[in-house]
């Protein structure tokens, strides 16, 4: 969207007001440096004026925990003294906003909604929980001045300053921020007190920090193809053995990453009341898919690795308008343990026919 | 390779929380073998009993608070509304609690997921029912359905196998359905014993032994992976097509409702997409039973 008579401008000395404004309202979330200073990891928390909002360094986690929490309680049961049984929901959520997240992460919610929204097919299920919070919640972005190595958003059909999935986009501009409105609920956001229209200056500079993010990133290989090349490569098990070698099957990639939305559920608590718990799971996990018979249908890391490429590579996109499953935030590179590098893995699959043929050229030969 | 965005889903509150189970009580408990117990139970609700209905084939979530839920066809056919049967082979924390349920106790459902068998495109067809261990629970569901609406199928013939005769579920069907002049049962056992009168051999030999004609014919088979994995090949060897043989698939599963990511082989999710397969499906799916 370009600049436009709505656009506001905010310095930094002044967000925090516009935060607390805004907490009026809103339960505000936003990015937090955690522990010792200058060494913890940015995480989403809900926004505390002391504590204050990092917005330099991009957040460790994704922002899915706001409305996909780490653990919720779906319901909580109750046996009564005549032998009944009582189920109660958890009260609606209020509205919620999440400030200063990155394009690539207002995304990652856009891979949640179908499946999470029940698209696609005719009585489908709605998860309540998701969509009440979804639709309750406000989101403004904060554009990447600054790229980092593992970035890879464009690739996957997003940018930088991208401002698909928010309702306001913020820009770097001198010492604060132009506000965009995207969606009629962020104009609305924008008639703030702390706030006062974006002079010329302002505008100018926004600008430029747009370009200028866009610029320092690398050219995008084309994987329009992944999803074709990753089916034709299910059955190939030296590659994918190969792919995973060095997978710890720690699970850091999925649970930082913005669009794995797997879950597991389980029952807290015994006796005469409990709660139903939905909590994170990952697919990368050994005993996810384990049956009661003992049978494992992906019963080692490869299996695993190729299940996760596989979903957000081929089996998403064949299910949801070819949207892949990953936004390019790169967290999973940059946490993972022991290098698995998920960009790699796409363009092998895409760029070696078979296991025996060779690498792409200029990627490191693992095949001997 | 980006379609624009739909717009942001939203929730009107119309939409049932598809995580609430209903409340049932059990009615019966039957001990079919060592490790099996079959459940009836019936809905408190009584207007959620009048308004339930399912297809032959579909699931049901049972939640023992406290314990967890575990997924389990439903084995007896909507023909038969006075209870919902299931059948649980202890093998985990959830079904073991779940067999300490005694008559009167309380027990969430979720219910119906899934599809069903094709039950209607069947009519006129003869049936071949081939069941191993607890894979005869979903077959069940079927062959009393069909017994129900016995005119509507053609020859029925039921194969029905377990390890030895003391794992062999459903005593009173079984002595019914082998008493029956309007279906033909089989039934074996892995190895000869004692007082034993029916078949000795493996399901998938018993199977090219019978050799029942694929003429206008459907066979229907659930069991344990490696007693499906030879029973296709001896219903191949038999001249069956891969679109006249369907299955019903196990798989972990959690939500039922194709969210939480667990049950899927490639692109489709056993719990919408399944349980129940031809054959001729499951050979264009990706390779990952
Ligand atoms: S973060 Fe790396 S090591 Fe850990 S499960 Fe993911 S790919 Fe494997
Ligand atoms: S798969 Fe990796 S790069 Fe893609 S969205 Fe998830 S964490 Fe980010
Ligand atoms: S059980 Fe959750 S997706 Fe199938």
């Amino acid at each position: 969207m370009a600049m436009n008579a709505q656009s506001k401008f905010v310095s930094r000395d002044a967000l925090s007001e516009f935060l607390a404004e805004l907490s009026a309202r809103f339960r505000v979330w936003a990015p937090r440096r955690e522990g010792m200073e200058g060494a913890g990891a940015v995480m989403y928390r809900p926004f505390d004026q002391a504590a204050g909002v990092e917005l330099d360094k991009k957040p460790t986690e994704s922002a899915k925990r706001v409305l996909f929490p780490p653990a919720e309680a779906l319901f909580r049961f109750r046996r009564e003294t005549d032998g009944g049984l009582s189920l109660e929901s958890p009260p609606d959520p209020g509205p919620t906003l999440i400030f200063g997240l990155p394009p690539c992460d207002a995304r990652g919610f856009l891979i949640f909604d179908p499946v999470y929204a029940g698209s696609g097919t005719a009585g489908r299920a709605q998860d309540t929980y998701y969509l009440r919070r979804r639709s309750k919640t406000v989101l403004i972005a904060r554009a990447c001045s600054r790229v980092l190595s593992t970035c890879f958003c464009h690739w996957v059909g997003g940018g930088p300053a991208g401002s698909e999935g928010a309702d306001v986009l913020a820009l770097e501009a001198d010492d604060g921020f132009v506000l965009e409105a995207v969606t009629p609920a962020g104009a609305e956001l924008l008639e703030g007190k702390a706030l006062r229209p974006a002079g010329d200056k302002a505008v100018k500079a926004a600008e430029q920090s747009r370009a200028s993010a866009q610029k320092n990133m690398l050219p995008a290989p084309g994987i329009s193809e992944a999803p074709e090349a990753l089916r034709r490569r299910f059955d190939d098990a030296p590659f994918w053995r190969d792919e995973a070698a060095h997978c710890l099957s720690c699970g850091a990639c999925t649970y930082l990453c913005p669009t794995c939305y797997c879950f597991n559920m389980t029952d807290e608590g015994a006796g005469t009341s409990g709660i139903r718990l939905r909590s994170w799971d990952a697919c990368m996990a050994p005993l996810f898919t384990l049956e009661a018979s003992g049978h494992n249908p992906r019963p080692d890391k490869a299996a695993r690795l190729k299940n996760r490429i596989g979903h957000k590579f081929s089996y998403y996109p064949s299910l949801h308008g070819q949207r892949f499953a990953c936004v390019g935030c790169g967290r999973c590179i940059k946490s993972c343990p022991s290098g698995v590098d998920i960009r790699r893995v796409v363009t092998d699959a895409l760029g070696r026919e078979t296991a025996s043929a060779g690498a792409v050229p200029g990627k490191e030969k693992r095949h001997a | 390779m980006h379609d624009t965005p739909a717009a942001r889903p939203g929730h009107d509150g119309s939409a049932p929380n598809p995580y609430l189970p209903q409340i049932a009580t059990v009615s019966e408990v039957i001990t079919e073998t060592h490790n099996i117990k079959s459940f009836r139970l019936r809905l408190d609700d009584e207007e959620a009993r009048r308004n339930f209905s399912f297809e032959p084939g579909q699931l049901g979530q049972l939640s023992l608070f406290g314990a967890g839920e575990a997924t389990f066809v439903i084995n007896s056919p909507p023909t038969r509304k006075e209870y919902l049967q299931f059948s649980v082979m202890r093998a985990g924390e959830v079904t073991s609690a779940l067999h300490g349920l005694k008559p009167g106790d309380k027990i969430g459902l979720r219910a119906p997921l899934g599809n069903a068998f094709p039950y209607n495109k069947l009519k006129g067809k003869n049936l071949v029912f081939i069941g191993g261990g607890i894979g005869m629970a979903p077959m069940r569901t079927l062959l009393l359905y069909m017994l129900d609406k016995r005119k509507d199928y053609g020859d029925i013939t039921l194969l029905y196998g377990a390890r030895t005769p003391q794992d062999l579920s459903y005593a009173q069907d079984r002595e019914d359905w082998l008493k029956r002049k309007d279906m033909r049962t089989v039934l074996t056992i892995d190895a000869p014993a004692e007082g034993w009168e029916h078949k000795v051999g493996l399901i998938p030999n018993v199977l090219t032994e019978l050799a029942p004609s694929p003429e206008n014919t459907v066979a229907v088979t659930c069991g344990p992976p490696i007693m499906i994995k030879f029973t296709l090949q001896a219903l191949e060897k038999l001249g069956f097509q891969p679109e006249q043989i369907i299955t019903t698939l196990e798989k972990r599963m959690k939500c039922g409702i194709g969210i939480c990511g667990r049950c899927n082989i490639g692109d489709k999710y056993v719990c919408i997409d399944g349980p129940v397969f031809t054959y001729a499906q499951l050979k264009n799916m990706v390779n990952e039973l």
